[in-house]
C-alpha cells in the first residue's frame, strides 16, 4: 500500500465548514479513551463539562468570563497568523497589559476619577502588551531572530517580572504577605453584570474588536498588505510593502490586544496585580488553538473563544466532580489542537491510498 | 498508422487519454503514439494539455479515462517510480536536483539497485561512460549548485539514463539554454534516437521541431489535432494547426524619434546573492518610446540589473537616474510610485500572490493610491470595477474577478501582471522574458501590448533569452556578459551571429577597449 498526498487546487467550501466539527469531534473521541483509562465514563464526563459549562445560569457567566480574555487575544493572534508571524508570546504581552494597567491605577493617577481612569489603564495596557511584542517583531524583520523563540522567551520574562513586582516593591501592605498588589481604588475597577463576574465593558470591547479587526483585515490597506505578506512575502516586497512595517505592525497591534485582555482580567476580576499563574491560567497560549480553530477569521474566532472558555469552566467543573487531574484539561486542548491543524491540512491537500498490484 | 520498414516499432502508445482539472479539460481523448528510434516533438500552446499527457505518462497523474499501452501490454502507471520500471524517463522544465550535493550523488539518489555501502564507486565510472557516448559533458563530482542550466540538464538526462530509460521525455528542454547549448543537446538527442531509443520533446517553438524532430504531434486544447512527418510539413502549416489561424511573425515597428532620456544607468556596480560581483560598471541609456533589449545567457547579471533598476537589490557602487533624478537605492515603493513598472522574471513566485483573487492581485501595485484606496481604506467598489474592466480589455481569461489567481494559466497569469503594470501608465517598464514559456497567441499579444506601450511614450528595458524577440521588438540590443554590456547595436543592420558571439563573450576586449 501506498500513501499519496496530492495538493488540492481549491478546497471545497463544505469541507472548508466541517473540517473544525470534525476535527472536534475526532478529538473528543480520543480524549473519550482517557476518560476510559481513568475509569470514568466519557459520556458523563463530556456531560459533565457540557452542563458545567452552558447548563447553568453561573456556568454559563463563568464561561463567558473565560471567554473574554480568550476572544480579545484569539482576534490578535489572528492577524499575525495571517501574516506568517507565528506570535506565541500573547500570556507575556497579556501579563505586560496587566502590569502597565496595575501602575496606572496605584501609582500613575490613582485618585483619577473612573471614567479617566479606566480609559488610561487600557491604554497603557494597550501600549504595554504592544511594547511586548514589537520587540521580536523587530527583531524578526532586522534580524532574522525566529519569532516562535523570542516572543515565548519574553513570556517567561514577562512571568518573572510580574513575580517580582508582587513579591518586591508592588507588594501590598495589607494582603497578608499573599504575593499581590494593593486592591485598586474602586474607581479602577470595571463594573460587573448583576450576580456574575462578566466584567461587561471588556466583553463589549472584545466583541467590537472582532468586527474591528475583521474590517481591518478586509477593507483597509493594512489588511491587505498583511494579507498580501502571509500569501507571499515576496510578491510583498516586489509590490513595494516594507516587511519591516507589515510584522511589527503586526506584532505590535497582537500584542496590544493581549495587553487589554490583561486590563480587564486585573481590573474586572481581580481587581489587583497577582502572581503570574493567577491572573491567566494560560489563555494566551489557548488562545492559540482558539485563533486556528477560528480558521483566523476573527468573527469565527468569537464562536471557539465561547467554545473554550466552555471547556475552562467545564474541565473545572470535572476536576471537583469526578476527582480527574488538572492536567485533564491540557490534555484537551493538545488533542483539539492537534486535530484542528491535521484537519486544516486535510483542506489543504488529497491523501490517496492505493493498493498496488504486482504485475 | 501504416507500418513502414523504416520506422521502429511502437513503444509507447496513449489511447483515448482524458484528464480533467476543475473547470477545465487539459487532455480530451488524446492518442498519441511513439516509437522506437524517433523524435516525437509534441507541440502545442501553452495549456494544450502537452505536459499534462507527458505527466501522466511518467505517472504523475493518473487520467480520468483512457489506455497506456507499452510495448502493445497494458500497464497502469500511478507513480514515477512505474513509468521508470517501465523505462520511461522525463526531464522536467524545472530540475529535480539536490543543489549541495554532486553530479554522481544526484544520479544514485533514489536508485533502488544502489549499493548500500559506498554507492558512488560504480556511478562514476556509468556516468563517464554515458558522457562519452551522447557527449553529455559533465564532472561527477562537481556539485549541482556550480553547474550552469546546460548542465544540470545533462544531469537529468543521465539521471534517465542511468535508470534505464529508453524512451526519454523532455519538457521544453531548450527554453533555458544558450544557442550553443541547444545544438549539443540536439546532437545528444539524435544519437540516442539512432540507438533505438524513444524520445518526446515538448516544445512550442517551430524551429525546434523543424531542426529536430522526425515526427510532430500537435496539441491544441486539450486534442491532437494531428501527427505528421516533419518532412511533409512547414513553419505554416504546424503554426495553423496549433493556433487555429495565421500569426505574423514580424512585427512591424516605425524607427522612433529621438526622445527624451527616461532611464540612465552610469557605472553600476552590484553583488549577486552570493556576494560574488554580478554587475560591474554597467552604463546605458533608455530613451522615452524606445525599447532597448537586453540580450544574453542566463546568469550574466540580468536579473541583477532588473533587482538594482526596481530597488529590490542594493548598488555597490553608480547610479540609476529616472527622468534627471538619482534614484539609486531607493526603496520598491517609492521607485513604483515614480512610475517604473516591473514584470517580473519569476511571475509566479514574485508577480503575483496565487491565493488572493484576480481583483486583489490587480491593485498589488495600485492599491495606495487613490481611487484604489481613500486614506486607510481600500474601495471595493472601483477595485471590482478596475478588475471587470482590466478583464475585458487584457482577455484575461478567468472564472470571475473573485476566482484565486492560482487557477489561471501561465498566459493569463501573464496578461494579469501585464495589465496591471502597463494600465497605470508607467515612464519606464522593466520587463524579464516577459513571453518565456508561453505559447504562440499569448507571446505575440504581449509583445504587441510592449509595442502599444512604447508608442505612447513608455520607455522599456526588456530583458531577454530569446533572441528573436529582442530582434523582433527592440530598437536597440546590448549585450551582456559577466556582469558588463559588451555592445549595443540598432536592431536595423544587427545580425544574429554577432549578437550570439557577442553573448558567449566575444568581442568582449574590443568593446571595453572600446569605452
Amino acid at each position: 500500500m501506498r500513501v499519496r498526498m496530492e495538493k488540492r487546487l481549491i478546497p471545497s467550501r463544505w469541507m472548508t465548514l466541517s473540517a473544525p466539527i470534525l476535527s472536534l469531534a475526532l478529538a473528543l473521541l480520543v480524549i473519550a479513551f482517557v476518560f476510559l483509562g481513568y475509569g470514568v465514563s466519557p459520556l458523563l464526563a463530556y456531560k459533565r463539562i457540557f452542563v458545567g459549562a452552558f447548563g447553568s445560569l453561573y456556568g454559563l457567566s463563568e464561561t463567558i468570563v473565560k471567554a473574554t480574555p480568550l476572544m480579545i487575544c484569539g482576534v490578535g493572534l489572528a492577524i499575525a497568523f495571517k501574516a506568517l508571524v507565528w506570535n506565541i508570546g500573547a500570556e507575556g504581552q497579556l501579563l505586560m497589559g496587566a502590569v502597565a494597567a496595575t501602575w496606572v491605577a496605584l501609582y500613575a493617577i490613582p485618585d483619577a476619577p473612573a471614567v479617566v481612569l479606566l480609559p488610561c489603564m487600557f491604554v497603557a495596557g494597550f501600549l504595554g502588551g504592544a511594547f511586548w511584542g514589537v520587540i521580536p517583531g523587530i527583531l524578526k524583520a532586522k534580524l532574522r531572530a525566529n519569532e516562535v523563540i523570542t516572543s515565548l522567551m519574553m513570556v517567561y520574562i514577562a512571568s518573572e517580572l510580574v513575580n517580582y513586582l508582587v513579591y518586591g516593591p508592588w507588594k501590598g501592605a495589607e494582603e497578608w504577605g499573599f504575593p499581590y498588589s494593593s486592591k485598586f481604588p474602586s474607581s479602577a475597577q470595571l463594573p460587573r453584570l448583576l450576580g456574575t463576574r462578566i466584567h461587561y465593558p471588556t466583553l463589549i470591547l472584545a466583541l467590537l474588536l472582532a468586527m474591528l479587526v475583521y474590517v481591518l483585515m478586509m477593507r483597509t490597506k493594512l489588511g491587505y498588505e498583511i494579507r498580501v505578506t502571509g500569501e507571499n512575502p515576496e510578491a510583498a516586497r516586489y509590490a513595494g510593502m516594507s516587511y519591516f512595517k507589515t510584522v511589527v505592525l503586526v506584532m505590535l497591534i497582537s500584542g496590544g490586544l493581549a495587553g487589554l485582555a490583561g486590563v480587564g482580567e486585573v481590573a474586572g476580576i481581580h481587581h489587583r496585580l497577582r502572581y503570574p499563574q493567577g491572573i491567566s491560567p494560560g489563555y494566551g497560549f489557548t488562545a492559540i488553538i482558539v485563533a486556528w480553530l477560528g480558521r483566523l477569521n476573527p468573527l469565527a474566532v468569537i464562536l471557539t473563544s465561547l467554545l473554550f472558555g466552555g471547556l475552562l469552566v467545564g474541565g473545572d467543573a470535572i476536576q471537583v466532580a469526578l476527582g480527574l487531574p488538572v492536567a485533564t484539561i491540557n490534555i484537551f486542548n493538545g488533542v483539539i489542537l492537534f486535530f484542528v491543524l491535521g484537519g486544516e491540512l486535510l483542506t489543504r491537500y488529497k491523501i490517496t491510498f492505493e493498493w498496488r498490484r504486482e504485475e | 498508422m501504416p507500418e513502414r520498414g523504416e520506422r521502429g516499432e511502437v513503444v509507447v502508445s496513449m489511447r483515448g487519454i482524458v484528464k480533467r482539472f476543475p473547470g477545465v479539460v487539459a487532455n480530451d481523448q488524446v492518442d498519441f503514439e511513439v516509437r522506437a528510434g524517433e523524435i516525437h516533438a509534441l507541440l502545442g500552446e501553452n495549456g494544450a494539455g502537452k505536459t499534462t499527457l507527458m505527466n501522466i505518462l511518467y505517472g504523475l497523474y493518473s487520467p480520468d479515462e483512457g489506455e497506456i499501452y507499452i510495448r502493445d501490454k497494458r500497464v497502469t502507471i500511478s507513480s514515477p517510480r512505474d513509468a521508470i520500471e517501465l523505462g520511461i524517463g522525463m526531464v522536467h522544465q524545472h530540475f529535480m536536483l539536490v543543489y549541495p550535493h554532486t553530479v554522481a550523488e544526484n544520479i544514485v539518489l533514489g536508485l533502488s539497485s544502489a549499493d548500500f555501502f559506498f554507492p558512488l564507486r560504480e556511478v562514476r565510472g556509468k556516468i563517464t561512460e554515458f558522457s562519452e557516448r551522447y557527449g553529455l559533458k559533465v564532472d561527477p563530482e562537481a556539485k549541482i549548485w556550480q553547474l550552469s542550466a546546460g548542465e544540470q540538464q545533462r544531469v537529468e538526462i543521465i539521471k534517465a539514463l542511468y535508470r534505464g530509460a529508453d524512451v526519454l521525455i523532455l519538457d521544453e528542454p531548450t527554453s533555458m539554454l544558450a544557442p550553443g547549448e541547444i545544438e549539443e543537446l540536439f546532437t545528444t538527442l539524435r544519437r540516442m534516437a539512432e540507438e533505438g531509443r524513444a524520445i518526446v520533446f515538448i516544445t512550442h517553438k517551430l524551429d525546434e521541431v523543424m531542426a529536430i524532430s522526425d515526427c510532430v504531434t500537435v496539441l491544441r486544447r486539450g486534442k491532437a489535432v494531428a501527427t505528421v512527418e516533419k518532412s511533409r510539413t512547414n513553419k505554416q502549416h504546424l503554426t495553423r494547426m496549433m493556433v487555429g489561424r495565421e500569426v505574423l511573425f514580424r512585427l512591424r515597428r516605425k524607427p522612433v524619434e529621438e526622445g527624451q532620456i527616461v532611464l540612465e544607468v552610469k557605472g553600476l556596480h552590484a553583488l549577486n546573492d552570493k556576494g560574488l560581483p554580478a554587475l560591474k560598471d554597467l552604463s546605458f541609456i533608455v530613451r522615452e518610446g524606445e525599447i532597448l533589449g537586453v540580450a544574453g545567457v542566463a546568469g550574466n547579471g540580468q536579473r541583477e540589473l532588473v533587482e538594482v533598476i526596481t530597488g529590490l537589490r542594493q548598488a555597490t557602487e553608480g547610479q540609476v537616474v529616472l527622468l534627471g533624478e538619482n534614484i539609486t537605492n531607493c526603496s520598491p515603493g517609492e521607485i513604483i510610485g515614480r512610475g517604473v513598472a516591473h514584470i517580473p522574471e519569476e511571475r509566479i513566485r514574485m508577480g503575483l500572490v496565487p491565493g488572493m483573487s484576480v481583483a486583489e492581485n490587480l491593485i498589488l501595485k495600485a492599491y495606495r493610491r487613490s481611487p484604489c484606496s481613500q486614506r486607510l481604506f481600500l474601495n471595493h467598489t472601483f477595485i471590482d470595477q478596475h478588475a471587470e474592466r482590466l478583464i475585458s480589455e487584457y482577455e484575461i481569461a478567468t472564472p470571475s474577478k473573485d476566482a484565486p489567481a492560482k487557477l489561471l494559466s501561465g498566459g493569463n497569469i501573464q496578461k494579469l501582471i501585464l495589465a496591471r503594470e502597463t494600465s497605470e501608465e508607467p515612464v519606464l517598464i522593466v520587463a524579464a522574458h516577459p513571453t518565456y514559456g508561453l505559447d504562440v497567441g499569448a507571446t505575440e499579444r504581449i509583445r504587441q501590448l510592449l509595442l502599444e506601450q512604447s508608442k505612447r511614450g513608455a520607455a522599456i528595458l526588456l530583458v531577454s533569452e530569446d533572441l528573436e524577440e529582442i530582434m523582433t521588438i527592440s530598437d536597440r540590443i546590448a549585450v551582456m556578459f559577466e556582469g558588463r554590456v559588451v555592445g549595443i547595436v540598432d536592431t536595423a543592420g544587427a545580425e544574429v551571429e554577432e549578437i550570439g558571439s557577442m553573448m558567449v563573450g566575444a568581442g568582449k576586449e574590443q568593446e571595453r577597449g572600446r569605452s
